[in-house]
C-alpha cells in the first residue's frame, strides 16, 4: 500500500514537473525572453525526453542495457518524412494533421521492429544483450543509409545502394541516401512535444503501476525467482523493450519533423550512448529525474557556448564530476548529513522526502 | 524528496540564466562572440558577420581552417578602414541539429550577413531558415547543391540568397571526367574509391559516373567506405585487381592518405586523380610525401601558387596560425573579401536593414567580378548562387604542387 | 588465391582489432566494467609515439617505450580520479564516466594537438613483407600477429600462474570475499588499468604504424570495432579477444571483398549478432550459472 502511494506520488511530481516546465517555458518563450536559440530548443528536449523515457523503461525497470536507442529514433524519423512526403503530396499540410499520423506511424513501425528484434535480443543477457543493441543501431543507420525514396504521381520508388530512381517531372526525393532526407515540411511545435512527453509518462507509469510492471522490476531483480513464482520473463521484458522502441520511434518521428533535413548518421553510436547518459543521471527508473536530466544537458553545450573550443570540454568535466557527486557512496552520505543539519536548524521546512 | 528539490532549483537556476541570455542578447553574445576567437571588437559601425562550423569533432580541420581564414580576411579589411566586420563564429560539429543551434545562437547576435556553415550537411539544414529570415550568406566550403537549391535532385529552387564560393559538388565530378577523358595518357581504365556516407563525396561521385559514361571512360571497379575507416586493402585489391591504371578519390585527405599508404602496401602504383578536398595532404605532420608522388587533383586552390595574393595570404596565414592554409582557408579568405568587395560597391550600411543588405549583395553578387586566390581568373556568379571560376589541374612533384597540363 | 590474399589482409586489420580487444578484455575481466576511454588512451599512445620519433628524434624503442610509460601512468590516474570513487556504485554510473572521461580525452587532444591529421612516422617497422607465389604478407601484420600472441600468452601466465594474478582473478570473482582474503582491491584494479593502459600504447605503435594518419578521433571506430571483437571472443576472455579481433577483420575484409562494401558495417554486425544467438556467452566466454 505504502509502495503504491510512493509510486503515486512520482508520477504526480512528474506530471506537475512536466506541466509547470511547459507553461513557463510557454510563457517566456511567448514573451520573447528566451530568444530564437532557446526556443528553438524546446522541441528536441521533447524529443530526446520521450526517448530517454523509452530508454529508462528499458534500462532503469526492465534492467537490460540497451545501446540501441538512436536505431529506434532513426526508424520513427525516417518513417516519419515518407509519411509526410505522401501526405504532402496528395494535398494534407495540416500541421496537426500530418504530425499526429507520423508520430503514429513512427511509433508501430519502430515498435513492430522493436519487437522482431526483441526476439534473438532477449534469448541473451547482461554485456552480450547490449553489444546486440549496439549491432542492431549499427544495422539500422548502415541500411538507412543506402535507402533511396522519392514519390510522384505513380506512387513511391524504392531504391537500394544505388540511386536509380527514375520519377516523373513533378517527383520528389524523400530520402537520398547518404544525404538523408530533405526538404521535409517541418510539423513539431513544442506544444506537440509536450503532449507527447505527457502521453509517455502516462503510458510509462502505467505500466509500471500495472502487474505487468511489478512483473517486470521482479525479472530485473531476480529473475529465476521470479519465474519460479510464474512470471513469463521473456514476455514481460518482450513488452519493456518494445514500449521502449516504439517511444524512441516517437521521439525520432517528432524529431524528423522538426528539421527540415538530416541524414542517418545523425542516429550513430554516440546518440544512443547521449541518451543512455541522459537516463543514467536522471536515475534508473527514476522518470522525473530523467527528464530533469534531458533537459539539463541537452540546454549545458548551449549555455557553455562562451567557452569557444573548450566546451565539449568542460562538458565532459561535468559530466564526470555529476556521476561521481551523485553515484559516490561518501559524497552522498555527506550530502545527506550536510541536509539534515540545515532541516534542523530550518525546523523542517519541508515535507520528508 | 530533497533530490529532486535540488535537481528542481537547478532548473530554475538555469532557465533564469537563460532569460539572462535571451534578454540581454545583445551585450551577452558580444561578449561571448569576443570569447570564442572573434577578431576584433568593432564598436558600432560593423557589419555583423555570422558563422558556423566544426570546432570540435572530427571534422574540426575544416571548422577551425575557415575561421582563422576569416579572422585574417577580417584583421586585414578592418584595418584598410572602409567597411568593418564584426565576426561571430559558433561550433557546429558538422552537425545538423548543433548547425541549427548554432543559426539561432547567431540570430539572437543580431547577425547580417553570414558564412553560413562549413559543411555541406550542416548548410542544408539551416538553409530553409537563412531563406525564412532572408539574410544573405555565402558558404565558404559547403559544396552539396543542396545547399543552394530547395529541390537539389533537380537543380530547381534556388533559394536566392545563398551563394558558394567553392565548386558544387556536380561541378567537380564533372570537371573530373572530362580532364581524365582529354588526357588519356594518365591511364584509361579508372577505379573509384568513394565515401558513401557523405555527401560531398557521392555528390562527386554520381556525376562523374555520369560524365564518364558520356565521354566513353572505363570504369573498372568502385569501392567505397563509411565514416572511420581505416582499412583499405580491399578496395585497394580490387582495384589493381581489375587493372584500373587511374584511381579517382573524391574524398578527403585524411582517409586518402590511408589509401595511399595502402597502396604503397599492396605494390601498387597507378595515378591518383583527386578533387579539392585532397589539397591539405601535404600539409599533415610528418606525411611521407612519397607517398603522393604524381598525385593529380583539381583544385581551385593551390598554397605553392606564385601569384602575389596567395603568397601574401600565405605567408599571413602562416605568421599568424603556424600552418599552411589549406583550400577550405583559401576559400573563406575569398568569400569574406568577396563580400567585402560586395558591400564597398553598394550604398547599404550597417544601420540598413537585413532585407535591404540581402537585396543590395543579391544583386551585387550576380554582376560583379571578383579576383582571389582560389582561381586564376574572375570569379563570378549565377542568380542561383553558383560560383564561376577555372579550376586547377595541380600535380604533386618531388613533395611539391606543379601546374599540370 | 584472391580468397587467399582478402584472407591475409583480414588477419592484418583483425591483428589490430585484437590487439585493442585484449585491453578491453582485460580490464572487464578484472575490473567488470566496459572501458569506453581504452580507445581514447590509445590515441594518446599514438601521438605520444609520434611526437617522441618526428618532433623529439628519439629512437622507436624508446618513443616506444615511453608512450608505454605515459599510457600507463595516464590510466592509473584516470582510475584514481574517475573510476575509484565509483567502486561500489553501479557498473552503469562507471560506464557513463568512462564515456565522460573519453569525451574529455578526445577535445583535450583536439584543443592541444590541433584537429589536423598527422602522419605517423613508418621508420619503426620494416617495410614489405614476405612474398610467396603471388601473396604478400606484410611484415606488419606479421608483428602485429606475434606480439599479439606474445601479449596474449604473457597475460595468460601472469594471470593463471602468478600471485598477483590469483590476486586478480579472486577479484573478479568477489571483492568482498578478496578483501577478506588480505588482497589489496583497490591496488589490484589500479594494476590493471596500468597494465591495460599499457597494452593501449602498444596497441597505438601498431595501429599508427598501419594506418599511419592520426587524428584526435583514431581511437573512436578502431574502438567500437575492438569492443565488438572482445565480446564475440567472449569478454573476459584473454584468447577469446584475440580470436573475436582475428575473426572481425577477416569477416569485415571477405564480406567487402565478396558481399557489398556499402553495407559491410550491417554485414559484420549482422553475423555477430548470428553468433551471439548461437553462442550467447562469446566465442570462448563462459557461461556464469546463476545461484538462486
Amino acid at each position: 500500500m505504502k509502495e503504491k502511494f510512493k509510486s503515486n506520488r512520482n508520477s504526480t511530481v512528474s506530471y506537475s514537473l512536466v506541466i509547470a516546465l511547459f507553461i513557463i517555458l510557454s510563457i517566456m518563450s511567448g514573451a520573447g525572453l528566451l530568444g530564437r536559440k532557446y526556443s528553438s530548443l524546446l522541441v528536441p528536449v521533447c524529443c530526446y525526453i520521450v526517448a530517454a523515457i523509452g530508454l529508462n523503461m528499458n534500462v532503469g525497470i526492465s534492467g537490460e542495457l540497451n545501446l540501441g536507442q538512436a536505431g529506434f529514433m532513426s526508424l520513427g524519423a525516417f518513417t516519419a518524412v515518407i509519411v509526410a512526403g505522401a501526405l504532402n503530396f496528395h494535398g494534407v499540410t495540416a500541421p496537426a494533421l500530418v504530425l499526429l499520423i507520423c508520430i503514429v506511424c513512427g511509433t508501430l513501425i519502430a515498435g513492430f521492429l522493436g519487437w522482431l528484434m526483441s526476439i534473438p535480443v532477449l534469448k541473451l543477457e547482461g554485456d552480450y544483450l547490449a553489444i546486440v543493441t549496439l549491432a542492431f543501431g549499427q544495422i539500422i543507420v548502415n541500411i538507412i543509409n543506402n535507402v533511396y525514396l522519392g514519390i510522384d504521381e505513380n506512387g513511391l520508388h524504392f531504391s537500394f545502394v544505388n540511386n536509380s530512381i527514375q520519377m516523373q517531372e513533378d517527383g520528389k526525393m524523400l530520402i537520398s541516401g547518404p544525404m538523408g532526407a530533405t526538404g521535409v515540411n517541418t510539423a513539431s511545435s513544442f506544444l506537440a512535444g509536450f503532449l507527447l512527453v505527457l502521453i509517455s509518462l502516462i503510458v510509462v507509469y502505467h505500466i509500471m503501476n500495472s502487474r505487468n510492471g511489478r512483473a517486470i522490476m521482479a525479472c530485473r531483480d531476480n529473475r529465476i525467482a521470479a519465474s519460479t513464482v510464474g512470471i513469463n520473463a521473456v514476455a514481460e521484458k518482450t513488452l519493456a523493450f518494445v514500449i521502449s522502441a516504439a517511444l524512441g520511434g516517437a521521439a525520432g518521428a517528432l524529431y524528423g519533423m522538426n528539421y527540415s533535413s538530416f541524414a542517418a548518421t545523425k542516429f550513430d553510436f554516440n546518440l544512443s550512448i547521449l541518451i543512455l547518459v541522459y537516463v543514467v543521471l536522471g536515475g534508473l527508473g527514476n522518470m522525473t529525474g530523467t527528464i530533469i536530466a534531458t533537459t539539463l544537458l541537452v540546454v549545458l553545450p548551449e549555455v557553455l557556448r562562451f567557452l569557444s573550443i573548450y566546451r565539449m570540454l568542460i562538458y565532459a568535466v561535468v559530466l564526470i564530476v555529476i556521476m561521481i557527486v551523485t553515484n559516490n557512496q561518501t559524497i552522498r552520505l555527506r550530502l545527506k548529513n550536510l541536509r539534515q543539519n540545515k532541516k534542523e536548524s530550518g525546523k523542517g521546512a519541508k515535507t520528508n522526502g | 524528496m530533497k533530490k529532486k528539490f535540488l535537481c528542481l532549483g537547478l532548473i530554475a537556476a538555469l532557465c533564469g540564466a537563460m532569460t539572462a541570455c535571451g534578454s540581454s542578447a545583445g551585450s551577452s553574445s558580444v561578449s561571448s562572440g569576443s570569447a570564442s576567437g572573434t577578431v576584433t571588437k568593432v564598436s558600432g559601425d560593423a557589419f555583423k558577420l555570422g558563422a558556423s562550423g566544426p570546432l570540435s569533432g572530427d571534422a574540426s580541420v575544416y571548422g577551425i581552417a575557415v575561421k582563422n581564414a576569416a579572422e585574417l580576411a577580417i584583421d586585414e579589411i578592418n584595418k584598410k578602414g572602409g567597411i568593418q566586420f564584426e565576426l561571430n563564429f559558433q561550433d557546429d560539429q558538422a552537425d545538423t541539429e548543433a548547425a541549427v543551434n548554432a543559426y539561432n545562437t547567431l540570430a539572437d547576435w543580431g547577425m547580417q550577413v553570414s558564412l553560413l556553415t562549413v559543411t555541406s550537411g550542416s548548410g542544408q539544414s539551416v538553409a530553409p531558415l537563412y531563406k525564412q529570415d532572408n539574410i544573405f550568406a555565402i558558404t565558404p566550403s559547403g559544396s552539396s547543391t543542396a545547399v543552394i537549391y530547395q529541390d537539389a535532385e533537380n537543380n530547381k529552387d534556388p533559394y536566392g540568397n545563398i551563394f558558394q564560393m567553392c565548386f558544387t559538388d556536380p561541378n567537380q565530378g564533372k570537371a573530373s571526367a572530362d580532364y581524365l577523358a582529354e588526357h588519356t595518357d594518365l591511364g584509361t581504365k579508372v577505379g573509384i574509391i568513394y565515401r558513401n556516407d557523405d555527401n560531398y563525396s557521392t555528390g562527386i561521385y554520381n556525376t562523374f559516373v555520369a560524365e564518364a559514361k558520356e565521354k566513353n571512360l572505363k570504369i573498372v571497379s568502385t569501392g567505397t567506405f563509411t565514416k572511420g575507416a581505416t582499412d583499405f586493402s580491399v578496395q585497394i585489391k580490387q582495384a589493381k585487381d581489375a587493372g584500373a591504371d587511374i584511381v579517382f578519390l573524391p574524398i578527403y585527405y585524411q582517409p586518402a592518405s590511408l589509401v595511399l599508404q595502402a597502396a604503397k602496401n599492396a605494390g601498387y602504383t597507378p595515378t591518383f586523380f583527386g578533387c579539392d578536398g585532397m589539397d591539405g595532404i601535404l600539409t599533415q605532420d610528418n606525411f611521407d610525401k612519397s607517398l603522393a608522388e604524381g598525385l593529380y587533383m583539381l583544385t581551385p586552390f593551390s598554397a605553392d601558387a606564385t601569384d602575389e595574393k596567395t603568397q601574401s595570404f600565405v605567408k599571413a596565414y602562416k605568421d599568424k596560425y603556424g600552418e599552411t592554409p589549406n583550400q577550405f582557408a583559401a576559400d573563406a579568405y575569398d568569400a569574406v573579401n568577396a563580400l567585402a568587395q560586395a558591400l564597398e560597391n553598394s550604398d547599404v550600411t550597417p544601420k540598413s536593414s537585413t532585407d535591404d543588405i540581402t537585396a543590395a549583395l543579391t544583386k551585387q553578387f550576380t554582376s560583379m567580378t571578383f579576383q582571389g586566390i582560389t582561381a586564376p581568373g574572375d570569379i563570378t556568379w549565377n542568380e542561383n548562387g553558383e560560383v564561376s571560376k577555372e579550376p586547377r589541374a595541380i600535380v604533386i612533384k618531388d613533395g611539391a604542387y606543379v601546374s599540370a597540363e | 588465391m584472391q580468397f587467399l590474399s582478402y584472407l591475409i589482409s583480414g588477419l592484418g586489420l583483425g591483428s589490430v582489432y585484437a590487439i585493442m580487444a585484449l585491453g578491453y578484455s582485460m580490464v572487464y575481466g578484472i575490473a567488470k566494467m566496459l572501458n569506453f576511454a581504452h580507445g581514447d588512451i590509445i590515441m594518446v599512445g599514438a601521438y605520444v609515439a609520434f611526437f617522441a620519433i618526428s618532433g623529439a628524434g628519439m629512437p622507436p624503442a624508446v618513443a616506444i617505450l615511453l608512450s608505454v610509460l605515459v599510457c600507463t601512468v595516464l590510466g592509473v590516474v584516470i582510475e584514481r580520479l574517475a573510476y575509484k570513487p565509483l567502486r561500489e556504485a553501479s557498473s552503469l554510473a562507471v560506464l557513463i564516466t568512462a564515456i565522460g572521461v573519453s569525451h574529455f580525452l578526445e577535445n583535450g587532444a583536439l584543443i592541444l594537438w590541433g584537429a589536423d591529421s598527422k602522419f605517423f612516422p613508418s621508420n619503426i617497422f620494416p617495410q614489405g613483407g614476405p612474398t610467396i607465389g603471388s601473396l604478400t604478407i606484410s611484415w606488419l601484420t606479421i608483428i602485429t600477429i606475434a606480439v599479439c600472441c606474445v601479449i596474449m600468452i604473457l597475460l595468460m601466465l601472469f594471470v593463471g600462474r602468478t600471485n598477483t594474478g590469483r590476486a586478480m582473478r579472486a577479484c573478479s570473482e568477489d571483492k568482498g570475499a578478496a578483501t577478506l582474503m588480505g588482497i589489496n582491491v583497490n591496488a589490484i584494479i589500479s594494476l590493471t588499468f596500468a597494465i591495460g593502459s599499457g597494452l593501449a600504447a602498444i596497441a597505438a605503435v601498431l595501429l599508427g604504424s598501419t594506418y599511419p594518419s592520426i587524428s584526435p578521433t583514431l581511437g573512436a571506430m578502431p574502438g567500437i570495432k575492438a569492443f565488438t571483437a572482445a565480446v564475440l571472443g567472449g569478454i573476459g576472455s584473454i584468447p577469446g579477444a584475440f580470436l573475436g579481433g582475428l575473426l572481425l577483420g577477416v569477416i569485415e575484409n571477405l564480406s567487402k571483398a565478396y558481399i557489398s562494401q556499402q553495407l559491410s558495417d550491417a554485414i559484420v554486425f549482422g553475423v555477430l549478432v548470428v553468433i551471439l544467438l548461437i553462442k550467447p556467452a562469446g566465442l570462448l566466454g563462459r557461461k556464469v550459472s546463476e545461484k538462486v
